[in-house]
């Protein structure tokens, strides 16, 4: 603030304020609910206060068969698939992006810039749209209800191709030539002055696809018919329909927390990297 | 140390030629600057001879060898560059060492070296810091290390001093020359600054639109200036031209007017 009254002091909290309770209310209730019991749960009104029955709810969604009745995988499990393939997913994609941004720009072939405008084509064309085709893709490749058939048709990214030649086109020709006069080969420049050089956009490219991978649930959701191999994402959607008895908001919530759980610590863990790599110019 | 012999060099890009049959023999240990104004082929020409830039005719011979094939780096030069190049995320040290540890030296021989060249240039404190951390004439003292760890037959110059202050570019000017006549390496040096070039350099090569317009000695250039573009490039405050006529009987300085009629003195 430019200014200092209190009027305006007083006015930007209550902004502020009113936006933290519309974020941070949701996921209090989603807290709440996952520490009161099936029977609570169902009782109108809804309790606003922590009840006492947090562990019984964890430990029966992430060892027990999460939902009573149902056929489900336990949590725990779809933790792990969830991770499996959002680690996937970014260091996939990140591996691919990281290459073939090299390739176009330090490397002079023929169709350079073809490939380049029909990598960046494929933005038009995300999985929602070519869902026919990836399918049958991936079913004759025989990686239905497996981690590949999860994660590979999502590596292949535009976005953070394009967005490593920006960050490739920023460093100095200079890097380059003193490179090549220190007598660094490609792979050496790429490994030793490219990667440090993009190690912030790496962070924050890394935030944003893991949280794309992680909640992802449309494409598990075809792919994988084995429970084995749910994800944590898509079974939260899966319990709500399940259940022929009223819903075990209970249950339900805690899985819905544990889901929340990952996403966060990579974001908070990775928050200074990720800033600099948004902002940071210098080179 | 070696001897550098530029024959015939010319270089193309598309169907422009930039520079045109460039001759030029540089001497062991001589200090040679390349002066011109912007866009005169200068720095093309330095990085031709660096292997940064093909070659599209001629021949450059460094020592012995032709090396118009060779890569950069096993020419056996180094380069200092106008923005110094170096790598933002490594210290001092590991800066001035990548390039020997890329040549697989020992550790003790990459330390001894490092250490050697930071006492020369007086930064041993601060071999452990970023680039970032230094101001620019620290900046521009470990690019120098860097060539000066290679233990290089020729150092190359790309407008080192440009982007330092006055006070501090006089200095640098000053230290490049002993350094220079210390080690006793060939230089080539790329300025369009005439002072520097006057001051630091054996020799100076004037080049013009891609054309060698002079190549001699700063007392030669500016006692003979072997045309009027080195007469007027050289020196300050600059040369006066008067224009004049060669007649049969001298150099009559003279305006004709439109009648053709003479006037002013004839001599």
């Amino acid at each position: 603030m430019v200014e200092d009254r209190p009027l305006t002091s007083i006015l930007t909290h209550f902004v502020l304020i009113l936006g933290v309770i519309a974020i941070a209310l949701p996921i209090w209730i989603t807290f709440v609910a996952a520490t009161h019991d099936e029977l609570r749960m169902n009782q109108v009104p809804l309790p606003l206060w922590p009840g006492t029955h947090l562990l019984d709810n964890l430990t029966q969604t992430l060892f027990g068969a999460g939902l009573s009745g149902s056929q489900g995988a336990p949590v725990w499990l779809m933790l792990l698939n969830s991770l499996a393939m959002a680690m996937m997913i970014s260091f996939g994609k990140i591996a691919i992006s990281l290459l073939s941004a090299f390739a176009i720009v330090y490397f002079r072939f023929p169709f350079r810039m073809t490939c380049f405008w029909m990598i960046f084509i494929t933005l038009m064309l995300p999985v929602e749209v070519r869902i026919l085709p990836t399918f049958e893709v991936v079913a004759n490749l025989g990686m239905l209800n497996s981690y590949w058939g999860l994660s590979i048709p999502l590596i292949a990214s535009a976005t953070a191709t394009f967005m490593f030649r920006q960050v490739f086109l920023t460093v100095p020709d200079e890097m380059l030539e003193s490179a090549r006069i220190d007598g660094a080969g490609p792979m050496r420049f790429f490994f030793d002055i490219l990667l440090p050089l993009s190690r912030t956009n790496i962070a924050a490219l890394f935030v944003i696809l893991f949280i794309f991978g992680w909640t992802q649930s449309f494409w598990p959701l075809l792919i994988t018919t084995d429970t084995s191999m749910t994800t944590i994402v898509m079974s939260i959607k899966q319990m709500l329909e399940a259940a022929e008895q009223s819903p075990q908001w209970n249950i339900i919530m805690t899985t819905a927390l544990l889901a929340r759980i990952p996403p966060i610590f990579v974001v908070i863990s990775m928050q200074k990297l990720f800033v600099q790599g948004l902002t940071e110019t210098d080179k | 140390m070696a001897e550098i012999k530029l024959t015939d060099l010319t270089k193309s890009y598309g169907s422009t030629e930039v520079l045109h049959h460039v001759e030029g023999d540089i001497n062991d240990g001589e200090f040679i600057v390349i002066v011109g104004p912007s866009g005169c082929g200068k720095s093309t020409l330095l990085r031709m001879v660096a292997g940064l830039e093909t070659v599209t005719s001629g021949e450059i011979r460094i020592g012995d060898r032709r090396v118009n094939e060779l890569e950069p780096s096993a020419r056996d030069i180094a380069m200092v560059f106008q923005n110094y190049a170096l790598y933002p995320h490594m210290s001092v040290r590991e800066n001035m060492a990548y390039g020997l540890k890329i040549r697989k030296l020992s550790k003790a021989e990459i330390n001894k070296r490092v250490e050697e060249a930071a006492e020369i240039l007086e930064i041993g404190q601060y071999l452990d810091r970023k680039p970032r951390q230094l101001s620019g004439g620290q900046r521009q003292r470990v690019a120098m290390g860097r060539a000066i760890v290679r233990d290089p037959q020729v150092f190359l110059f790309d407008e080192p001093l440009s982007n330092l202050d006055a006070k501090l570019r006089v200095q640098m000017r000053l230290e490049i020359r002993k350094l220079q006549q210390r080690l006793g390496v060939t230089s080539i040096y790329v300025t369009h600054d005439q002072v520097e070039a006057m001051t630091l350099g054996d020799r100076l090569m004037v080049l013009n639109g891609g054309y060698v317009e002079q190549f001699g000695t700063p007392i030669e250039l500016y006692d003979r200036p072997a045309s009027v573009f080195v007469a007027g490039f050289l020196g300050s405050p600059a040369m006066n031209f008067i224009p004049a006529i060669v007649e049969a009987d001298g150099v009559g300085f003279a305006r004709r007017h439109k009648t053709g009629r003479r006037t002013g003195a004839s001599g």
